[in-house]
């Protein structure tokens, strides 16, 4: 009776997804908007090779600015509520292997979420996904070295000060340049170099380090709760 | 092309919908949002294609010149890269919640949480 419920639910859907499906017919052209954002000269005065950066962190950087700030509601709430004093585990040793190859490892993996960062102008990629990739290094320490305490002061930190960054430099635009967030407060570069696009590499760079330490923050509260039975 | 991925798109969809109305386990139920997340993302992806054109980063293949007739949408592709965040958000409280809810009753069984049922 229950399942049949469910089925005819998701079947219904379907039929509803595939009235979307033969409604669409593609697109031959970009649409208003964007064509505005792909016009030479508008790509010249914000000089991101990457448009979707130039989206993200200039036309539309109040919507990253309020997504960080969700990112950061996230990790508040979930330290909030997952707060609690780290009980006493007895794990198994690690292997040699894997302590090695994670020695070996973080630093690099750490590196390359740095490069995803500050060339998110240029190529695929960005704060988001750099502070992802950061992150990602931090899973792969709290797992090879388990015994040793997640330093979250440090974190919080970095990203208090990295959040604080980005809406002075957001600020700074409207006192200085022609608008919040205004990209040409400091000089431009040259387009398709890495120091081109002005504030933008800038502020993605403290948004990538943002991200990173908000997911490492809570990866460490994530652990903290962890107990044995 | 990109009908292809409208069709992956709403295929992932209606599995993360058939996960999340089937599955006893929470932590299935919180993966059955996280594919259904993915594949509106999909899907959103696949609505800014434009037919036989380019990723929109200029470089040598794709000219400055030339880029209104040569690129892709870019505005759904940044709205996904918010969407993505949100998603991984949203992912990070669920599972907070049911490490709560694990701690309360030492299981993840959907049928032993009563108290909001009605």
């Amino acid at each position: 009776m229950r399942n049949s419920f469910i089925l005819i639910l998701i079947v219904a859907f379907g039929i509803m997804l595939y009235g979307l499906f033969d409604a669409f017919s593609g697109n031959e052209q970009l649409s208003e908007l964007a064509k505005y954002y792909a016009q030479k000269e508008n790509i010249e005065k914000v000089q991101a090779a990457n448009l979707v950066t130039a989206v993200v962190v200039t036309y539309r950087g109040l919507d990253t600015l309020g997504e960080v700030t969700i990112l950061f509601l996230t990790a508040a709430i979930i330290g909030f509520f997952l707060h609690n004093k780290e009980e006493k585990r007895f794990l198994r040793e690690n292997s040699e292997i894997f302590i090695t190859a994670a020695k070996l490892l973080i630093p690099i993996i750490i590196l390359l979420g740095v490069y995803i960062f500050i060339n998110g102008h240029l190529t695929p990629g960005g704060g988001f996904q750099g502070g992802a990739v950061i992150a990602s290094a931090v899973i792969l320490m709290i797992l090879a070295f388990p015994e040793r305490e997640f330093n979250s002061k440090f974190f919080t930190y970095l990203e208090s000060a990295s959040g604080t960054i980005f809406v002075l430099l957001a600020a700074l635009g409207a006192i200085i340049g022609s608008g919040f967030l205004d990209n040409a407060i400091v000089p431009m570069g040259t387009f398709g170099k890495l120091v081109s696009a002005g504030v933008i590499p800038i502020i993605y760079s403290f948004v990538g380090l943002k991200v990173g330490s908000e997911l490492s923050n809570i990866l460490g509260n994530f652990k903290a709760v962890q107990s044995d039975n | 092309m990109e009908y292809v991925s409208l069709t992956i798109g709403f295929l992932v969809i209606l599995a993360g919908l058939w996960a999340i109305m089937t599955k006893k386990n929470i932590i299935r139920i919180i993966i059955g949002f996280v594919l259904f997340d993915t594949g509106i993302h999909i899907v959103m992806v696949a609505l800014a294609y434009v037919k036989g054109k380019a990723a929109p980063i200029l470089d040598s293949t794709v000219s400055i010149d030339d880029a209104v007739n040569s690129i892709v949408d870019p505005i759904p592709q940044a709205l996904v890269l918010t969407a993505i965040v949100i998603g991984l958000g949203v992912t990070a409280l669920m599972l907070a919640y049911a490490v709560k809810l694990h701690k309360e009753k030492g299981n993840l069984d959907i049928k032993s949480f009563k108290e909001l049922k009605w």
